[in-house]
């Protein structure tokens, strides 16, 4: 038997382009737009969405025959936050520089819809290869995302690419400036809608 | 369906075996998560006392934990400014302890090179903390850093970023008469053929409260040091 099946080769790839879980499902917004300020940190984030997915979709579904359907969000939700407290305590032990950078936001990882979304939607329906594929999958899906905003706004907002001045200084002394606008919010808005709109455009993607 | 007991049990069962695993982990990684946040606060002070790492090299807690053993010193002063003998910053329990302050003073072979104090205030969204250091004549800024704040990303956050901080390098905050004065930030450029400007700093444009904020609580806290560096400064000058 192959590693991959045809289905969990799907489970992996399809929430990178044709099911992103950010550019398509519009989830997990709220984080796109806070940590993609700069690329380490939106590296960062990306790591910790991924193990959190992967972690809790193989526990939820490891649990889904016990979990009483009466209870289930709940249980979901604390295995989820378990999940992410072990994350950020861990994070704060070897990497302080960049947890103290994403702040509340790991903790927030908490109430990000495409953990929660995976967890209901596939994790309780599928075995736990099945549904560690589908976390790594959409962990991905999303990291992409995070990593193409953040690439833009760090050039554009403070002319470097992961701590590096790419941005000649004789470009900023014939006038060059770094759009603030990039930094704040807004400029995350800007183009996470532009990359949903080419991402339309250029997939096809017809609406429901 | 499953029924109620057998609900109530799961999740209790469920509940006690995350509990578990998380307070183990916590108490497995609280040692190094508390010398990281120690770690950090003396980086403020060495960065704030002008020590940095070279070119891209990023210092990790050893190498702070050294640097600041080899060259700075602490102590705490009261508010007379004078010293509190066998008193180490560390010792100082915010809840007990009114009126005794820290400092650290840089040290380069037995000669001073500045002292570090810590600022704190409101700034737009929260209190700001930081670091301000002084030069041995106790009447210049070497300095200044803030390692917690909730300031706007763009504007008021530009706090925290070199080009501020550099223009703080230099500036007096005492006046020629020997009375302190603080240092002032000032709408756009500081006009440097003006009188004030001696004590005056390039603003944050867009970031008015929070430059209001830094301006009132710099010159409060200079007053709560200031019966020890004005000490400082007789000695330097005599």
């Amino acid at each position: 038997m192959a590693l991959l099946s045809k289905s969990s080769k799907a489970a992996v790839s399809d929430p990178l382009m044709s099911n992103n879980p950010i550019s398509l499902q519009v989830l997990g917004i709220c984080s796109a737009l806070a940590v993609t300020t700069k690329l380490d940190i939106a590296f960062v984030m990306t790591l910790a969405v991924i193990a959190v997915l992967c972690i809790s979709n193989t526990v939820i579904s490891l649990l889904r025959n016990m979990i009483p359907s009466k209870v289930r969000i709940i249980v979901q939700l604390s295995v989820i936050a378990s999940m992410v407290i072990l994350t950020d305590l861990i994070l704060q032990a070897y990497m302080y520089d960049i947890s103290k950078q994403l702040t509340v936001f790991v903790s927030l990882i908490i109430t990000n819809c495409i953990i929660m979304g995976r967890a209901e939607a596939f994790a309780m329906q599928n075995g736990p290869w099945k549904s560690f594929l589908d976390g790594l999958g959409n962990g991905l899906g999303y990291g992409i995302i995070l990593i193409a905003v953040a690439f833009f706004r760090e050039l554009l907002g403070s002319g470097t690419i992961y701590g590096y001045k790419v941005v000649p200084e004789a470009l900023y002394a014939a006038g060059y400036e770094n759009m603030g606008l990039m930094v704040l919010s807004p400029g995350a808005f800007i183009i996470l809608g532009l990359i949903v709109w080419a991402q339309r455009i250029l997939g096809n993607v017809e609406e429901e | 369906m499953h029924s109620n007991k057998y609900t109530i049990i799961f999740t209790m069962l469920i509940t006690m075996v995350l509990a578990f695993v998380l307070s183990s982990v916590y108490s497995s990684l609280e040692e190094q998560t508390e010398r990281n946040f120690k770690a950090d606060i003396k980086k403020n002070i060495l960065s704030s006392l002008g020590f940095a790492p070279d070119e891209n090299t990023v210092w990790n807690t050893e190498d702070v934990e050294a640097i600041f053993k080899n060259s700075v010193i602490s102590f705490v002063i009261d508010k007379n400014g004078d010293i509190v003998e066998g008193m180490l910053p560390e010792d100082i329990d915010p809840k007990i302890d009114n009126e005794v302050y820290p400092i650290y003073k840089k040290m380069t072979n037995d000669k001073v090179e500045g002292f570090a104090i810590p600022i704190s205030g409101k700034g737009l969204w929260g209190t700001m903390y930081g670091y301000f250091a002084i030069e041995p004549d106790g009447a210049t800024a070497k300095g200044i850093t803030f390692y917690k704040h909730v300031e706007t990303p763009g504007l008021g956050a530009e706090v925290d970023k070199p080009w501020f901080q550099q223009n703080y390098i230099g500036k007096k905050f005492v006046d020629e008469n020997g009375v302190l004065i603080g240092i002032q930030t000032v709408k756009g450029k500081v006009d440097e053929s003006s009188d004030e400007a001696y004590h005056q700093v390039d603003g944050i444009s867009g970031a008015t409260i929070t430059s209001r904020g830094l301006n009132t609580f710099l010159l409060k806290d200079l007053k709560t040091y200031n019966p020890y560096l004005a000490q400082i400064r007789k000695n330097f000058n005599s």
